[in-house]
């Protein structure tokens, strides 16, 4: 049936409107489930001992001592478990070239970075187990570590995995248009290095599993804090010899999640194989100093770039070289290449220039594994893209606002694609930098900022123009080999009472997925909000699908959602046509009264066609079935991905003399397409700028020469706080995808793709007249000074 | 490990407890009394996410032993859902979405109850700098100060204590 209501045209519509979230009261009560607060019956508590070197060859490790403490109910050793659980290596097929070496739930002979885990001690308690901990004696051969990814591939470096040949686990390159031409006749070239600290995700609940292996059942639950319920139920039970469908993945409340939690972590498939080995329930809690070695970490490009430009602004080229460390290991199954095919894929993204040259590698260290976090790849490439338009406008004496309205893609030459192959349905650059620039009253800000440096104060004013990949297809990972799901699948029934029960793939860490669900549905039917709930996060109890990562719940998820609701809306007026014997066509739902499409006049509410639909069929034409279940599911096929677009400004003071940086306001225009809830989507962005102002000032996963991370706690690690963060000021354009009827796009990850961008121009901005340019994250108070210090000296 | 006996009042209820000498507080109320509303971060102090009421006190509950708190009246997230003391400031946060994983939120409302019945009056630098030892990476503190804020706000237009 085609539907002349449009979404948002629908009787008492629920998108586009601020409606509270239904699962946070439990959340303000304390009555969250997290996994950390579970017990169950019989339970062992997992701790690991874990590896104090970068780099060595386990001689032996001696349990007598520790399995004899008391609680103890095992001590195991890797080379034991492997009998539990198989290897695996992080590779995809579409990723020519990359390579990884098979690793373990624990370390079988050898060790590659601090904090890999050797041995698990199970305990009664945590207290117990990690008593015990420290009777397991493990005897070392340090090895040579290999740590920094600059040196990584020269030839007398050691080669960490000697059967891969090299220290190379992926290179990509890409020449479009003519780069050299380009380079030759630009009227100026400016080029630099950008270097970006590692960094990680620092979730305020640590990753947490608990799995419960049932010998009677022959089933393994898994309550785990993962982004991915059904890619975990494919490799638990590929690595632990057991049926897809023996393994049911329970997710239940996270807290926080960023990217973090959809990878596989050795630690917590050793957990699961412990609980198959020891026939009970085993829980991991990672405490902070763990969360800090062996949570994923990100980003660690040094990238340099060069942009040729030509006197009236325009900008003719982009070339860039990217470098990129990963610790000893591919990330499974999402691999760590991506991110550096991401740098290579967007760098120069919002701009027309069509000359492109790039080059990325990825090598291995031993340092912790690096892989995908929030905005993947985004932040690099918009930071380098971002930091080289600056350089060319000042090289040639521009405004950066005016070179990038020069420059950027015409707001009417949609579709387009750009010189890595990236294919844009329809973006708003142009009218997002005019909307940025009045919101923050740019000229306003320069006047002000003219009249303060006479005072000796410096300011400056950072802009950064982004692009976002969103809705992903099978083209990310599926057509990799790997089996992760681009497609979602959303199930609405309508209980005897007429309520509304809804079952979705998405999974839930707080940015709004069960709110978007039920709002979508609830306008899909045409019923009261209040009226549906939503289940998600279990494999047994939901329809196959990804879950929530590269920013697809609202795009993907919830298009299943709209669809299923229109569909269960067809079935119910079908359903009440025969009641009413009239057609369906001529009937509709609103508020949970089924009226006359023409007049709106209410004909029968919905308890009445559900209690009529239960418990008296007998009622209704023999060959009539009602059904009040429709499952539909949703995967996006013209384009291998939505890309949204935006603009970030900054404004900023710089403090010459102590190098503090203060951030005064910050400011994201952003196109996410149709927004199911303007609060939820600004507060996604405002969450991701504050992740992205981390990055651009403070964050650092800090190693020394020996591969030992220096500042492993909250007290080291320096997050972003309250008082140091600035309100966030937020715009929208709205550019709706036409490949759905919902037209959403993802917004989860806009506000990280180009906060480290404005930023890292702000300072440069603010320090413009002592003529520096510093292009490296985090911009610590010790970073600026040494700049501005080589400056005078 | 020794155990030790003490006396806590947790919640208006009075509970009496074998505890070792090394376990601090935030383990004991999620452990022994299932009290998991107390949230664990760090357990070293910095990111807040344990705090709760100690003699009225907000208070790290992992750098408190257990054994130190002999005696004291504690409260957490539950007691103060209970007596409906943070009411208001639980539906502003669920209404202006201060809170995404939630993982972070009884120890940021109770620290903001401290500062409103401290500062009924606080503007927007103040509320920053109080839950400044709160660390919370979802939001980005923008809605949390805004739903504060308002609180601060509504309690004045009321012309109650705070
Ligand atoms: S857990 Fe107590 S301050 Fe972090
Ligand atoms: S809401 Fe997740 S840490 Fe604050």
């Amino acid at each position: 049936m085609t539907d002349p209501l449009s979404p948002l045209d629908r009787p008492n519509s629920y998108i586009g409107r601020t409606v509270p979230r239904p699962n946070l009261e439990r959340l303000v009560e304390g009555r969250g489930t997290y996994v950390s607060d579970m017990t169950l019956p019989r339970m062992g508590h997992v701790v690991f001992v874990r590896s104090p070197y970068a780099h060595a060859r386990i001689l032996e490790i001696d349990t007598s001592v520790a399995k004899q403490a008391a609680g103890v109910i095992a001590v195991v050793t890797g080379a034991e478990l492997v009998e539990q659980c198989s290897p695996w290596v992080g590779v995809l097929s579409h990723l020519k070239g990359l390579k990884s070496a098979p690793q373990h739930a624990m370390a079988v002979d050898r060790v590659c970075w601090q904090g890999e885990a050797v041995c698990a001690v199970v305990a009664n308690s945590r207290a117990q187990a990690e008593d015990a901990a420290e009777q397991v004696q493990v005897r070392y051969e340090e090895l040579e570590p290999v740590t920094d990814m600059r040196t990584a591939l020269e030839p007398h470096i050691p080669v960490i995995h000697p059967e891969l040949g090299d220290n190379l686990a992926f290179e990509r390159s890409l020449d479009a248009g003519e780069v050299d031409k380009a380079f030759a006749e630009a009227d100026a070239v400016a080029e630099a290095e950008f270097v970006f600290g590692r960094h990680t995700g620092v979730t305020l609940e640590a990753r947490a599993v608990l799995a419960d292996w049932n010998p009677g059942e022959r089933r393994l639950t898994v309550y785990q804090g993962t982004q991915a319920p059904h890619m975990m139920q494919n490799i638990f039970a590929k690595h632990l010899a057991l049926e897809e469908a023996q393994v049911r993945v329970v997710c239940k409340d996270v807290g926080g999640s960023f990217g973090i939690k959809v990878h596989v972590y050795a630690d917590e498939m050793a957990t699961a194989a412990l609980s198959k080995r020891l026939k009970r329930p085993v829980k991991f809690v990672a405490d902070r100093i763990e969360s800090f070695v062996t949570d994923i970490h990100a980003r660690d490009h040094v990238c340099k770039g060069r942009i040729a430009v030509k006197q009236d602004g325009t900008i003719t080229a982009f070339a860039i070289d990217d470098l990129t460390g990963i610790g000893p290991y591919s990330m499974y199954p999402r691999t760590s290449a991506i991110e550096a095919n991401q740098v290579v894929n967007l760098v120069g993204g919002p701009y027309q220039a069509r000359n492109y040259r790039a080059r990325a590698r990825v090598v291995f260290q031993n340092k912790n594994v690096m892989c995908q976090y929030r905005a993947v790849g985004h932040p690099i490439a918009c930071s380098v893209t971002e930091g080289l338009v600056d350089l060319a406008a000042r090289a040639i004496g521009m405004d950066p606002l005016v070179i990038r309205s020069k420059n950027l893609i015409r707001d009417d030459a949609y579709p387009t694609d750009s010189p890595s192959g990236l294919k844009f349905e329809a973006l708003s650059h142009h009218a997002s930098l005019a909307k940025l620039k009045q919101m923050m009253d740019y000229d306003g800000l320069r006047a002000e900022q003219k009249r303060l440096r006479q005072q000796g104060i410096y300011r400056g004013i950072g802009i950064a123009s982004f692009i976002e990949v969103t809705n992903p297809s099978a083209a990310f990972y599926g057509v990799g080999g790997a089996r992760i799901s681009s497609q979602d699948g959303v199930s609405v029934r309508m209980d005897a009472t007429g309520a509304i029960i809804v079952q979705t793939s998405l999974t839930e860490q707080g940015q709004g997925s069960e709110a978007l669900t039920a709002q979508v549905v609830a306008s899909a039917l045409g019923v009261a909000l209040e009226k549906v709930r939503v289940i998600l996060g279990d494999t047994d109890n939901t329809p196959y699908g990804g879950g929530t990562w590269a920013s697809r719940g609202a795009g993907i998820g919830g298009e299943a959602a709209w669809q299923a609701g229109k569909a269960l809306r067809m079935n119910i007026l079908k359903v009440a046509g025969t009641i009413l014997q009239t057609v369906p066509e001529l009937l509709d739902i609103d508020q949970g009264v089924v009226v006359d499409k023409a007049t709106g006049r209410e004909r029968i509410g919905l308890d009445e066609v559900a209690r009529i639909t239960y418990f008296r069929p007998d009622t209704l034409p023999a060959d009539f079935q009602a059904e009040l279940l429709a499952t539909r599911h949703y995967v996006p096929r013209q384009y291998p991905f939505a890309f949204t677009n935006g603009i970030q400004a900054s404004w900023l003071e710089v403090d010459t003399e102590t190098g503090f940086v203060t951030l005064l306001n910050h400011w994201c225009v952003e196109d996410c397409g149709t927004i199911i809830n303007p609060q939820l989507v600004d507060e996604q962005i405002r969450g991701g700028v504050v992740q992205g102002l981390g990055a651009a000032l403070f964050e650092h996963c800090r190693y020394d020469e020996r591969g030992q991370l220096t500042n492993g706690t909250m007290a080291d690690y320096l997050v972003p706080m309250a008082s140091e963060m600035p309100d966030i000021e937020v715009g929208h354009v709205v550019s709706p995808t036409l490949e759905s009827e919902l037209g959403a796009k993802g917004a989860g990850e806009a506000g990280t793709a180009g906060a480290a961008a404005a930023v890292a121009n702000a300072v440069n901005d603010a320090l413009d007249p002592f003529d520096v340019t510093i292009t490296e994250i985090p911009l610590t108070p010790s970073v600026i000074l040494k700049a501005l210090g080589q400056r005078s000296g | 490990m020794d155990k030790k006996v003490i006396t806590l009042t947790v919640n208006g209820e009075s509970h009496r407890l074998e505890v070792e000498a090394r376990t601090h507080l935030a383990d004991v109320l999620r452990d022994e009394l299932a009290l998991t509303g107390t949230h664990i971060g760090c357990e070293h102090g910095v990111c807040g996410a344990c705090t709760i009421r100690v003699d009225g006190a907000i208070t790290r509950a992992c750098l408190l032993l257990a054994v130190q708190a002999e005696g004291a009246m504690i409260e957490t997230i539950e007691g103060l859902s209970e007596t409906g003391e943070i009411r208001d400031l639980q539906d502003a946060f669920r209404n202006r979405n201060a809170l995404q994983c939630g993982y972070c939120t009884p120890a940021m409302l109770i620290t903001a109850q401290d500062l409103l019945l401290h500062n009924p009056t606080p503007d927007r630098a103040t509320i920053r700098d109080h839950i400044s030892g709160n660390y919370c990476r979802c939001t980005g503190y923008q809605a949390i100060v805004d739903a504060v804020d308002t609180v601060a706000k509504a309690r004045q237009a009321a012309g109650e204590r705070p």
